[in-house]
């Protein structure tokens, strides 16, 4: 394996920075240098901040060369991280990916945000998305797609496609990411990466662009499992100013990693094995069930049988809930604004002007499934059946400790392949939506490759039990070799 | 459920969305949004009858806390993005327009 300071992980540059044999500037100039080198290719960021990284960085050497080996600093002392933009930082650019915030900078940092600078981390800059995180592909960005590192002709997946691609290519060792119906799990598995979902409530949803509130959540991305603990553990915990953030005790995550599975029961669900799944993907992913086995886990087939109601249900709530919160895009607080004579003329066009054409089939959808005459039809239809997908996660964890299943039903597809047909583009986070209308914890980790490919493997453990998710991951990690496969760039 | 959308309906919603849309732009919606619509009508199948709605998925309980006065940020640091702005206030085009 190549030593070259870009790819390794965020454990690793921490241990040289601690022993001596690296600075953090050397660090963020590699990445800087990588990104300089790959990202006319591939489009990850948005934007970077050169300046502010190295100067911080910097200020992390100094911090470093006065202290004995590194003691008493932060987990993330000097560590290049890169944020999904529709995280706010405080006077960077935060574009959520659409044209209607302009070249806004908030006034504030996410509370994930201030929570990474007081673990060490150094912000690399912001990475591209589907706008306000609606999509699958990244395609959806108004600043144009980002390329999958693998094959620049295939998408990253979606909607946080730019962390993905960005940690995947070496560009950041970890990165952040948001995920609402998949939108860190799916990019996560179609670049090779660790994408992981907390449990809804375990990470402050304060400073992030409000897509879908009730199933908005942060995570992180990496390249190796103990990077997701450590990054897990900066930004996880109660804020006070998330109302929805739970006051549950976060562990050690990374401390109290061990790759041991012996006992451990790991159910199937037969309705992610069925018609729409790749053969390639079903290969690997059994592939990795049987390794599990062999490493003295209990595997068993398991049912989940409301998940093909979990999609309608999704474009249901999740939609209802984006036309509420993106009401407030109406050119009078920040971005931009079409001029007119009257009020409503100037919310409407500037509306039409800044948005694209997903964001608004759907506020379309979500305002005509909250809207007088179909609220009780739709949207408490779609909340009762929610009710019912939750049940079976919660009866299948009953018996087993861990829900093993695909991720997405297909390697990486074409960059347009699915642009114009929203409901294939839906179906492609089948997988990883029920998850999050259930709030369950779920993660991605590579499992191999199918057609050059990578393909995911999705763990999905019970309310709050990361540990456990992440434990699972961890014993499956370090027995394969899949995670260390990189991409031919 | 009704499950087909005709421009008149997509003009409605659109006006309910504040949303300006092109004759295109209706019409690719009515079609687009229509065949979602039908594959949501997959839920009518279902007896949720009894079923609790599910709007959050953690127990929520109210919080409640001191009435602390705490530092808010400087209205002039807000107001500087904004497009248009007079006297510490946002500034927006005319309400109500004369006859």
């Amino acid at each position: 394996m190549s030593d070259e300071i870009f790819t390794l992980t965020a454990h690793a540059l921490r241990d040289r920075f601690r022993g001596g044999a690296l600075r953090p500037s050397e660090a963020v100039e590699a990445c800087l240098r990588r990104i300089d080198q790959v990202d006319g290719r591939l489009h990850a960021f948005l934007h970077v901040d050169r300046e502010g990284a190295l100067a911080e960085a910097r200020r992390w050497d100094a911090v470093y060369a006065a202290s004995s080996g590194g003691d008493g600093l932060p987990p993330l002392a000097g560590v290049p991280v890169a944020i999904k933009d529709n995280m706010c930082t405080c006077g960077l650019p935060t574009t959520a990916g659409s044209r209607i915030l302009g070249q806004w900078r908030p006034p504030y940092d996410a509370t994930v945000i201030e929570r990474l600078r007081a673990a060490g981390a150094v912000i690399l800059g912001k990475t591209n998305l589907d706008e306000f995180a609606m999509g699958s592909s990244t395609e959806n960005s108004a600043f144009g797609p980002t390329h999958n590192p693998w094959d620049l002709d295939r998408v990253p997946g979606g909607s946080s496609g730019g962390s993905a691609a960005a940690v995947a290519a070496g560009e950041a060792p970890l990165a952040l990411g948001s995920d609402t119906g998949g939108s860190i799990r799916q990019p996560a598995a179609l670049c090779g990466v660790v994408g992981l979902k907390p449990t809804y409530g375990r990470v402050s949803r304060y400073g992030l662009i409000a897509f879908a509130s009730s199933l908005d959540q942060i995570g992180p991305f990496s390249r190796d499992v103990a990077d997701c603990a450590l990054l897990l553990d900066a930004i996880a915990g109660h804020d006070p100013r998330d109302s929805t953030s739970a006051s549950i005790p976060c562990p050690d995550f990374a401390g109290g990693l061990t790759p041991d599975v012996r006992g451990m029961r790991l159910g199937l669900p037969r309705e992610t094995f069925g018609e729409g799944l790749e053969r390639g993907v079903r290969d690997a992913v059994l592939a990795a069930a049987r390794h599990m086995e062999s490493l003295g886990a209990r595997v068993e087939e398991v049912s989940l049988p409301h998940l093909e109601h979990a999609l309608p249900t999704y474009y249901l709530i999740a939609p209802a809930e984006c036309s509420s919160n993106l009401a407030r895009y109406d050119g009078v607080q920040y971005g931009p604004r079409m001029e007119t004579d009257d009020l409503i003329t100037m919310y409407a066009r500037t509306r039409a002007q800044g948005f694209g054409a997903e964001v608004k089939r759907r506020i379309m959808l979500g305002t005509y499934a909250l809207s007088a005459g179909y609220y009780d039809a739709f949207y408490l239809k779609a909340q009762r059946v929610r009710t019912l997908v939750r049940r079976d996660f919660e009866h299948a964890l009953e018996k087993v400790d861990l829900l093993l299943m695909p991720v997405s039903p297909s390697v990486a597809f074409r960059i347009g392949e699915k642009v114009d047909d929203p409901l294939q583009m839906y179906l492609s986070d089948i997988y990883t939506i029920p998850v999050n209308l259930a709030g369950n914890p779920g993660i991605s980790i590579s499992c191999g490759l199918a057609a050059s490919l990578p393909v995911g493997l999705q763990l999905v453990g019970r309310p709050f039990d990361e540990a456990t998710v992440l434990r699972a991951a961890y014993a499956y990690e370090q027995t394969t070799e899949h995670h260390r496969a990189r991409p031919p760039l | 459920m009704p499950h087909r959308m005709d421009l008149s309906q997509v003009d409605h919603v659109a006006r309910l969305a504040r949303l300006e849309l092109s004759d295109e732009e209706r019409r690719r919606f009515a079609e687009q949004l229509g065949r979602i619509l039908e594959h949501v009508a997959a839920l009518d199948a279902l007896d949720t009858s009894g079923v609790e709605p599910t709007s959050h998925v953690l127990p929520m309980t109210n919080v409640l806390r001191e009435d602390q006065v705490t530092p808010s940020l400087p209205r002039e640091v807000v107001l500087a993005e904004a497009r248009e702005q007079e006297d510490g206030y946002f500034k927006v085009p005319r309400v109500i327009l004369p006859d």
